[in-house]
């Protein structure tokens, strides 16, 4: 009846776990008696849960990467502090099982939940307010996205308290990942998890395909569209080139446990090998679609608060094309080791040495962006800048271990850690963290809390250095990855200054949310207010209505002639939208279609899991029947009247004038 | 598929349209064929490296049956062209028509799955199952994979028949989904076409 779940599942044995399910429960019980005390639950129902607004849909996906960001980061303290103790005979205090467990959490939660999670909303928030488009090409679709990432997110994290995680790495290689070696549910939790959310990134990624395509306002050719918006435009073409390719080898290692089948087995003929080149020829151009949209970000932000347009703008274009076409002839450097060859080796070494050069060719732009620039040097910029010098270096790491000579030495051992960790922080979420900072008063209404900002980065900007450096050093003198505990004296000098690293990065972590705290509290003070719906000065079409956008976004569709037209209309003093005649405006309505599948998904991926195949039956009927449903519905759009617009308009134009005044 | 673009719009019964999502609904679609389309790719790509990794079981040249599998591919073109007339029909605006051809292209597409799930069957009862060897998995993979598709495909057809019974019947909305479906269909053909080049034919060669 209820396949291979037992009691016996439940962890009680595990006293850390006991304690955080203890938190998670009191902590969700309080959230949800707010809501019920302060009767918020159809204002939360009609006004997100069910909301198609990209806005609102992108504010949630940030929300959620943020929650994901504690349990990833809690992982990681946990293993520094393993670490940091598990020498010369002491075991530590995480069981190999229990550790094993916790690194391939921590890698799949930060990757599939906080990172794209983050970029996913980044780019909902602000792409079609970029290019003057009124949502994105298919509203229900992008909520759908959001719950099928938001259930995988749950069910990831229900493996921590029923039944048990993953312990063979981020990648789940086989054969370590194979029924024979896994048997226990810990795979299948990680292949449902990020198939399920696979579904939600290929469907975010023609939605905003066809957004970027066919939706840019009138006038905003190619090379007129914001860089942000050209790196995600290059972001989900990747993902829409790679994401197929984890979904049929997940589905193939999932037939191989399930089914008994022959893909990566050791017998029967299977290929360890044929996994690993599938799971790279996804897994490389991943880092750049994660990538991709931070350089967007820092290209924003350093031309705006460098008070200059972009430096080589079409450069700038080019070598983003470029970087996302080498992703994909890289894919090899993750297995130097496996003896394809020198001939192979040097082919995907040299390619992969390549890619530092238009990589280069984007720091140079954003130095001579800078250069003769009237900076201004803002809690914004120092994460620019701090990821500019980080980047750099954790690049430079990446062009070493690019020869495969190097790469023998350097291959699973915690060099390779502290590189990509190098870039992923400082190049990822330093981007992620800059761009939530710069965007927070056009979706919000009001601006970030500059000093908890600043404080926030220096403790993330030394914490990293304190954390990573020693790994770069241990991996030089022979440690790998995911090891549990050791005996070698010089390591543990390393490992105890990381654990401080890592403590300096929670303390970076706290400053992060007292931030959001302070901002939130302060948001009426009058220096914190957006009126003006353009706080930076900025260039791009975004800033161009109030802060928040009204749920239409554009009151009228804005003409472009040129890169930045919003910033030469402001010199030339006038506005797109003056002298033009309000219509009616179309848009969606909400739906709950979304969230029931993103249920019953959830659903049929716990019911895959434990083996409860009649429950799995009638999930996945639950799925068909609520698309098909939605499919019958006819009235899923309304009309935004005249009178309404004008109101808006008349109290935008107010504050503005008001602000203009002072 | 020319005369798409010359579908009058007026026919609309009080559903307006989004200034772009004629458009976009039909090009989102073939957008996302194109997705699918690589992961059939990769299904092709790990059958040609499983292609002879047979494991002492048998090869494709002792269990495959062309006489079987050409009746299959029959039946599967010979839906293509049904449900072409069935556009024809509906950008004419003839519900009984367009009804009838579905009808036909349901019904061609039903053989195609039960022989398919008939030779599944036996090939399984022949101690050929998937779990025999990497060749078999990868065989009965990409082969069902495509048989799933056509399952979905079988379903949408049946549920826009039941839609045409609605004043909605030749909408845009109504014609986005009809033309979608229609590329999906035609979709599934070449990928069978690949299915039945790369794996029967050149197995049995």
């Amino acid at each position: 009846m209820l396949g291979k779940l037992t009691l016996s599942a439940i962890p009680l044995d595990v006293p850390i776990l006991v304690g955080t399910f203890t938190g998670v429960v009191i902590a969700a019980l309080a959230v949800l008696g707010a809501i019920t005390y302060f009767g918020k639950w159809g204002y939360l129902w009609r006004e997100w849960l069910t909301s198609v607004d990209h806005k609102r849909l992108g504010i949630m996906y940030i929300v959620l990467a943020l929650v994901m960001l504690f349990r990833g980061f809690a992982d990681a303290i946990m293993m520094r502090s393993q670490l940091a103790l598990a020498y010369n005979g002491n075991p530590g205090y995480l069981p190999p099982h229990h550790y094993d467990q916790i690194f391939s959490a921590h890698g799949t939660i930060m990757i599939f939940f906080m990172a794209m999670a983050f970029m996913t909303g980044l780019l909902n928030v602000i792409v079609p307010l970029q290019i003057g488009a009124r949502d994105v090409a298919f509203p229900f679709l992008n909520s759908l996205s959001f719950w099928m990432t938001t259930i995988s997110a749950v069910l990831i994290n229900v493996s921590l308290f029923i039944g048990e995680f993953a312990q063979c790495g981020w990648l789940v290689y086989p054969p370590l990942s194979e029924q024979q070696f896994s048997p226990g549910v810990g795979v299948d939790y990680y292949i449902w998890a990020v198939q399920l959310a696979g579904v939600g990134t290929l469907l975010t990624g023609v939605n905003f395909f066809v957004t970027i395509v066919k939706m840019r306002a009138p006038g905003m050719g190619w090379m007129k569209l914001p860089v942000f918006t050209w790196t995600a435009f290059v972001t989900v073409v990747l993902i829409m080139a790679v994401f197929p390719v984890l979904t049929v080898t997940l589905a193939e290692l999932a037939l191989d446990r399930y089914l008994g089948m022959h893909f990566f087995t050791n017998d029967g003929g299977g290929s360890v090998q044929l996994y690993l080149s599938l799971i790279w020829t996804w897994g490389h151009p991943e880092v750049y679609i994660l990538v991709l949209p931070a350089f967007g970000v820092f290209s924003e932000i350093t031309q705006t608060f460098s008070r200059k347009p972009l430096f080589g703008y079409r450069v700038m274009v080019y070598a983003t094309l470029a970087i996302g076409v080498l992703s994909f002839i890289v894919w090899a450097h993750h297995f130097f080791t496996m003896g394809a060859g020198p001939n192979v080796n040097a082919f995907f070494g040299v390619a992969t040495m390549i890619i530092a050069v238009p990589t280069g060719v984007k720091i140079f732009n954003w130095l001579f962006t800078m250069y003769k620039g009237r900076i201004q040097f803002n809690g914004i910029m120092y994460w620019v800048i701090g990821f500019m010098v980080t980047f750099s270096i954790g690049g430079m790491t990446g062009v070493m271990m690019a020869m495969p000579a190097a790469d023998f030495v350097l291959h699973n051992s915690l060099f390779l850690i502290a590189h990509f960790h190098n870039v992923i922080i400082g190049g990822v979420y330093f981007g992620y963290v800059a761009g939530l900072n710069f965007w927070w008063p056009k979706v919000l209404g009001f601006k970030m809390n500059e000093s908890w900002g600043k404080r926030a980065f220096w403790c993330w900007f030394v914490g990293f250095y304190l954390a990573f450096v020693p790994l770069y050093i241990a991996g030089f003198e022979g440690m790998t990855r995911r090891m549990n505990h050791y005996d070698n004296a010089d390591w543990h000098v390393q490992m105890l200054i990381a654990a401080a690293g890592a403590a300096v990065i929670a303390v970076g972590v706290v400053c992060q949310l007292m931030q959001i705290y302070v901002s939130i509290r302060d948001r009426n003070l009058a220096e914190n207010r957006d009126f003006t719906g353009d706080p930076w000065n900025a260039r791009t079409l975004e800033w161009s209505m109030a802060s928040p956008p009204p749920a239409y976004n554009f009151a009228v569709l804005p003409d472009v002639h040129g890169i930045d037209t919003f910033h030469t209309e402001k010199q030339m003093g006038r506005r797109s939208y003056e002298g033009k005649v309000l219509a009616p405006i179309h848009m969606p309505k909400n739906t709950a279609a979304g969230f029931f599948v993103g249920a019953f998904s959830f659903v049929l991926g716990f019911a895959a899991i434990w083996w409860i195949w009649w429950l799995a039956a009638l999930a996945l009927v639950g799925v068909f029947a609520t698309v098909i449903l939605r499919s019958f519905n006819n009235d899923v759009d309304y009309y935004v009247p005249v009178s309404e617009i004008e109101r808006d308009q008349e109290n935008y134009v107010r504050s503005l004038t008001a602000q203009a005044a002072e | 598929m020319a005369n798409i673009s010359a579908t009058p719009h007026g026919t609309a019964h009080g559903i307006d349209d989004h200034e772009h999502h004629n458009t976009n609904n039909v090009f989102g679609f073939w957008i996302y064929l194109m997705t699918d389309c690589l992961l059939f790719g990769t299904l092709f790509a790990t059958f040609a490296v499983m292609r002879t990794q047979f494991a002492g079981g048998p090869t494709g040249k002792e269990l495959f049956d062309l006489d079987g599998v050409g009746l299959e591919t029959a039946l599967l073109l010979l839906s293509s062209i049904t449900f072409g007339f069935g556009m024809i029909s509906a950008y004419a605006r003839k519900q009984g028509a367009m009804l009838a051809w579905l009808a036909i292209t349901f019904v061609l597409g039903l053989g195609f799955l039960v022989l398919e799930v008939k030779e599944f069957a036996h090939l399984i009862h022949a101690g050929a199952g998937p779990d025999r060897s990497a060749f078999l998995s990868a065989f009965f993979t990409l082969v069902a994979t495509h048989g799933l598709h056509v399952t979905c495909g079988l379903v949408w057809i049946a549920v826009i028949m039941v839609q045409s019974f609605s004043s909605q019947v030749f909408s845009t909305r109504y014609m986005d989904k009809l033309q979608c479906l229609s590329l999906f269909w035609h979709f599934l053909d070449i990928v069978w076409i690949c299915v039945f080049t790369f794996v029967y034919l050149l197995s049995v060669i």
